[in-house]
């Protein structure tokens, strides 16, 4: 244990730039075609299926903002000792449906860190709460990322 | 009264069957605006990262079992409150996945429902859970 220094913890409750994105029919439509979506609302586009949030708000990076192995360095997150990601999951609480043409803004912030001892060694555990406003400031969707290095 | 409002606990949710091929795996990380070679880099993600094929995208995964608890309550007043899920176990092109679950919980206002995604092994590789209203 002892792999989280003071430096590194004083990383929780850092903020990312908010980020504001409009919901188009086209891409709720892309994004049910992609996934296998086989209801029409979806399909159509009239409404986003439950995880599309995950799409609208992935960083559209720029080429040289990528590593060699494609993946894009988010900045919310410090430079950990353990690099290699070993799992990942979502818990999301939901308020009404999104549909095209809805105003929607995303603010993450890195709300933990913390060590485990795993069975092949330590674990690095972190964990990033998303809200989604919608324009008149009610959250849509909240979501709590945790990921796990080794 | 809808499936939703006269669910038990032990109901079986309708499984949902899933081979993510290439062509899906590209539009989904092309929807995303996700790189990460290993969804579409074979020599990359064998011979660098040495898995045995192209990795399905865990949010994916995710999806397919959102899709059985939205598919459960379309067409009922019911309303999906909570949803989580967790990737544990790389899944890859090719693999024959089955998406499911079941009721474990109803009370006054709320339905609970435990979900899977399951390889042809039947080991559960991205568990899920989800709360819907009662309705």
């Amino acid at each position: 244990m002892g792999l989280l220094t003071p430096e590194l913890l004083a990383n929780i409750g850092k903020k990312a730039a908010p980020k504001t994105e409009i919901v188009t029919r086209r891409d709720i439509r892309k994004y049910a075609i992609a996934t296998g979506a086989r209801l029409r609302k979806y399909l159509d586009g009239d409404e986003a299926p439950p995880l599309y949030h995950v799409a609208l708000f992935w960083d559209v990076v720029e080429m040289d903002e990528l590593s060699p192995d494609g993946v894009s360095i988010d900045r919310l997150l410090p430079k950990f000792p353990l690099e290699r990601a070993m799992a990942g999951g979502l818990e999301i609480s939901y308020s009404g449906k999104i549909h095209p043409g809805d105003v929607l803004t995303a603010n993450r912030t890195l709300t933990d860190i913390y060590e485990k001892e795993g069975r092949s060694g330590p674990l690095i555990f972190y964990e990033v709460i998303m809200e989604v406003t919608r324009e008149d400031g009610s959250v849509a969707v909240s979501e709590k990322t945790t990921r796990i290095l080794r | 009264m809808s499936r939703v409002s006269e669910a038990t606990v032990g109901d079986a949710l309708p499984n949902h069957n899933h081979s993510c091929d290439e062509i899906q795996l590209f539009f989904y990380n092309a929807a995303l605006w996700n790189a990460h070679r290993i969804h579409y880099d074979l020599p990359y993600a064998t011979e660098a990262e040495g898995y045995p094929g192209l990795v399905v995208a865990g949010p994916l995964l995710g999806d397919w079992i959102s899709q059985v608890v939205d598919e459960w309550i379309d067409g009922t007043e019911a309303e999906l409150l909570r949803f989580e899920y967790s990737n544990r176990q790389a899944a890859y092109v090719g693999d024959e996945l089955v998406a499911g679950g079941t009721v474990t919980g109803v009370d006054e206002d709320t339905v609970t429902v435990e979900l899977f995604v399951k390889n042809a092994d039947g080991e559960v590789i991205t568990p899920g859970a989800a709360t819907i209203s009662r309705l």
